[in-house]
């Protein structure tokens, strides 16, 4: 194991780890719809961190083409979202 | 929904996405991949376009409609399987031909039942978002 995926293995996942639970947090307490959706795009990205930090970690580069994926789509989310709260105002 | 950033965003997306999708199609052979997902990432496309710019303008840039695109991929599903028999195999044997091409490698039966797959799961995809949206439009 190289020192670049110890660092990911030990110090990116954890902290991706942490950030995922107070995301998770902001999600649940709100207060407002538009904190959730905020919310839950910032999980999409930390996903995307995730399955980049993966990669890392595991050496396997087949982890890439899940954040390429991820990242192309995760602000599909987001989009029809706000097209959702746009319309119900 | 107006939005010039999501138009201007969804014109470079787009053929990224449909690009990537044949790749997931085609990789699918021996690694993470294959027509479902493919299906799915082509799908999702279209759904974009339907977003930015209504359905009406996802269907003009669609091919055929979902359903035709349904029965092809059903068809060409069955016709993979049919080569075996034709064969003198099992139904549904894998077989390959003898050609190589650049890039898809050597073309066999399950490139073209993966085919199948992807081009029902897009019009199955379609057909539910554009019948939804529409009501929605309407």
């Amino acid at each position: 194991m190289t020192l670049l995926s110890q660092l990911a293995l030990w110090v990116g996942l954890p902290a991706l780890g942490l950030a995922l639970l107070l995301t998770l947090f902001r999600i649940l307490r709100g207060p407002t719809l538009p904190d959730r959706i905020v919310g839950l795009d910032l999980l999409g990205t930390l996903g995307i961190s995730v399955a980049a930090v993966v990669a890392l970690a595991a050496r396997d580069a087949v982890y890439l083409d899940v954040a390429i994926v991820l990242s192309l789509l995760s602000f599909l989310g987001t989009v029809a979202f706000a097209a959702y709260l746009e319309r119900s105002r | 929904m107006r939005s010039v950033i999501l138009a201007t965003a969804t014109r470079v997306v787009f053929p990224l996405l449909l690009l990537f999708s044949v790749f997931l199609l085609f990789r699918g052979h021996n690694e993470p991949g294959g027509g479902f997902v493919g299906g799915l990432v082509a799908a999702t496309a279209y759904a974009l376009l339907a977003l930015t710019g209504g359905v009406a303008s996802a269907r003009r840039v669609l091919p055929a409609r979902p359903e035709v695109l349904i029965g092809t991929g059903l068809l060409a599903a069955l016709a993979s399987g049919l080569v075996g028999l034709a064969a003198g195999r099992p139904f549904m044997t894998g077989l390959w031909g003898d050609v190589s091409l650049p890039v898809v490698g050597k073309p066999g039966t399950p490139v073209l039942f993966d085919a199948g797959v992807y081009l029902t799961v897009l019009g199955v995809v379609l057909l539910i978002l554009f019948t939804l949206q529409e009501e929605d439009e309407a």
